[in-house]
């Protein structure tokens, strides 16, 4: 048997990414929030500071050996900077509260806020920044941004948001111009303090959400110009809605790898995005926080084992944040089990 | 030959609510309307509403579940169903008699749109619903203790945090002398199977259009 050379997370990740077989399958353990817990913090005081968030996530990398650190806060971030307000519980992501636009009308006067006057912004890059000084380039660091088309349901509340798709395009338009200069300055100061690629949530634009004739008209458009203006590579995720139905689309948006749902096939996921993009998930990060370490290593096994074989395949949760909820030893058995079935040549290939 | 007739009747309702749904989907009000209010479709208001709307509510909320259509078209039936029902039939929620006194709430959360859903599928039911807006675990038991003639509680939550704090909710309802049925749903129910059990609830929905059979079911109404 012959025994392939170990590689750095970023080779790994890398060689995976251009469909071919690395050393063995990357996992990425998307934990914005457990580092808090790592560190004896509340979520609050964590991501109050860069420093703490840094040491977060090199900890937690070192701890499950997984292969990225990820630069992701939590996405009101971006709804903060529009003039939007945060609330924080104990216990889980802090979330948007009363959205910033109270009337539609207040689009025509909106203006995309600048980086570098809102502290909830430079903080993360400062962490970005922090994380790279920390690893270099032997991690991928992963940087986030919400889908001008996404982000909406935040800012303006998702009820109002439907309506006015349905029916004002002018004001859509004008909202679509402002929120996509806005992503894509967002997304090349991440990329400037150091992220290695971008993903790019986007759930409102899954099937799950919006009709696929809807999405060909509005998110579709929406993600080609954005992705393409964005000066690095990358990845689209659908927060756990369903894609394979709009896959053919999404890889035409110039996105290089695309986050599954739990609710679909990813054998079948996989063989539609083969040589295209890369497979990004899908364990079902809701019901982890039940697993014990046996369901942990079959989940991580039958992952594999549907998506693994020839690349193009990243094992992670199928929304891109594991819940607060899931125990840490869920998240060891997950590392120990992709260290033990995912190393290439596979062993469990289907 | 009675039989053969009542299964003749069965196939034309069907015929009717699977027409129904089709025009709700292409957001076709009018034929949506002539539908509901057509004289061949006899019977009183909430007759209307258990042979045309509530079929085609459901089916569409189940094509929703199995991935067939999207949340949007799913919000648009529901709202032009709530809309007609209310304008074409608003004697329904008096046909209904004494039904059921429910209260809807959202815990925690300040992202509306899936008790908004239920609120529009219960309306277009002809339920009486209580909306209670956005509360927290602590408020929404204290309103719950305070009035009496609620007959039947419905919890929306969109993050885990809030679902698992159904499990508060009923304690401290429990706590308070109060019992009464406690209906869940939302994102977080529908990824974990077994969580609405695990809170204590007693029946939870995987999408809105389910809510009104729930009812039905738990209060041992029609339909
Ligand atoms: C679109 C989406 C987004 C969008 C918009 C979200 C929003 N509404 O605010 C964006 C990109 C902004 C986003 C961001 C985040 N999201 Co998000 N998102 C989603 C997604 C894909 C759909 C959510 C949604 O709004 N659906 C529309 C509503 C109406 O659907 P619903 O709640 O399921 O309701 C339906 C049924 O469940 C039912 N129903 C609802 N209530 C009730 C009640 C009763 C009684 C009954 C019978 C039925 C019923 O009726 C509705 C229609 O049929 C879900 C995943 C998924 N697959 O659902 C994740 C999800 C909701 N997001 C999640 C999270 C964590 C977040 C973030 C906090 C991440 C972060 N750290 O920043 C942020 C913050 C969001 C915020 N609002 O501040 C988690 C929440 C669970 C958890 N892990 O705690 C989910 C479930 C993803 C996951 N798999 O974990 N998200």
């Amino acid at each position: 048997m012959s025994e392939r050379e170990p590689m750095t997370a970023m080779q790994r990740v890398l060689t995976a990414l251009s469909h071919q077989e690395p050393d063995r399958v990357p996992f990425f353990l998307l934990n914005a929030l457990h580092g808090a817990r790592a560190l004896g913090l509340s979520i609050r005081d964590y991501f109050a500071a860069a420093e703490t968030v840094v040491e977060g996530q090199v900890r937690m990398q070192a701890r499950y050996g997984h292969d990225c650190l990820f630069g992701f806060f939590y996405a009101p971030v971006e709804v903060e900077a529009w003039g939007g307000e945060v609330v924080f519980v104990p216990d889980g992501p802090p979330n948007s509260g009363e959205p910033p636009i109270r009337k539609a009308e207040e689009i025509r006067a909106l203006a995309p806020p600048r980086i570098d006057e809102h502290p909830c912004l430079t903080r993360v890059l400062a962490a970005i920044a922090g994380m790279k000084a920390r690893v270099g380039d032997t991690v991928p660091i992963i940087g986030v941004v919400v889908s001008p088309f996404s982000v909406p349901v935040m800012q303006m509340g998702f009820e109002a948001y439907l309506q006015l798709l349905a029916a004002d395009r002018t004001l859509f338009d004008r909202l679509m111009a402002v929120n996509e200069a806005f992503c894509v300055a967002w997304a090349d100061a991440q990329l400037r303090a150091g992220a290695t690629t971008i993903c790019y949530f986007d759930p409102v634009s899954s099937p799950t959400i919006v009709p696929r004739d809807l999405y060909l008209e509005t998110g579709y458009p929406v993600a080609c110009r954005t992705l393409k203006q964005i000066k690095g590579p990358t990845a689209t995720h659908f927060a756990s809605g369903r894609c394979l139905s709009i896959v053919d689309d999404v890889a035409l948006t110039g996105t290089g790898a695309v986050g599954v749902s739990a609710d679909e096939d990813l054998a079948e996921l996989k063989d539609t995005c083969r040589g295209r993009l890369t497979v990004i998930g899908n364990l079902n990060g809701i019901a982890m926080r039940r697993w014990d370490a046996a369901q942990a290593e079959t989940a991580v096994k039958a992952a594999i084992s549907a998506a693994g074989a020839g690349g193009g395949f990243v094992l992670s949760d199928n929304h891109g944040e594991i819940p607060w909820q899931v125990p840490e030893t869920v998240l060891d058995a997950v590392a120990e089990a992709v260290r033990q079935w995912g190393r290439y040549p596979l062993a469990v290939s289907s | 030959m009675v039989l053969e007739n009542e299964n003749q009747q069965d196939i034309e309702a069907d015929a009717a609510a699977r027409a129904f749904e089709a025009a709700l989907l292409r957001l076709d009000r009018l034929t949506a309307t002539r539908l509901l209010t057509a004289p061949a479709g006899d019977g009183n208001g909430l007759q209307r509403i258990e042979r045309l709307v509530l079929p085609a509510l459901e089916r569409i909320g189940q094509h929703w579940e199995q991935g067939g259509l999207a949340l949007s078209q799913v919000y648009m039936s529901g709202r032009i169903c709530e809309e007609l029902v209310e304008q074409l039939l608003p004697a329904a929620t008096s046909e209904r008699g004494e039904g059921p006194l429910i209260a809807l709430a959202v815990l925690e959360d300040h992202h509306l749109l899936g008790k908004r859903m239920v609120h529009a599928v219960m309306r277009a039911a002809g339920y009486a619903v209580r909306d209670y807006g956005r509360l927290d675990a602590a408020g929404l038991v204290a309103r719950v203790v305070a009035e009496a003639d609620v007959d039947l509680l419905m919890i929306s939550t969109l993050m885990l945090a809030s679902a698992l704090r159904v499990a508060k909710v009923r304690e401290l309802l429990a706590a308070a002398g109060r019992r009464l049925p406690i209906v869940v749903g939302g994102a977080p129910f529908r990824l974990d199977e077994t969580l609405w059990q695990e809170v204590g609830a007693t029946a939870m929905g995987r999408s809105a259009s389910a809510a009104p059979a729930i009812i039905a079911r738990l209060t041992g109404g029609a339909p």
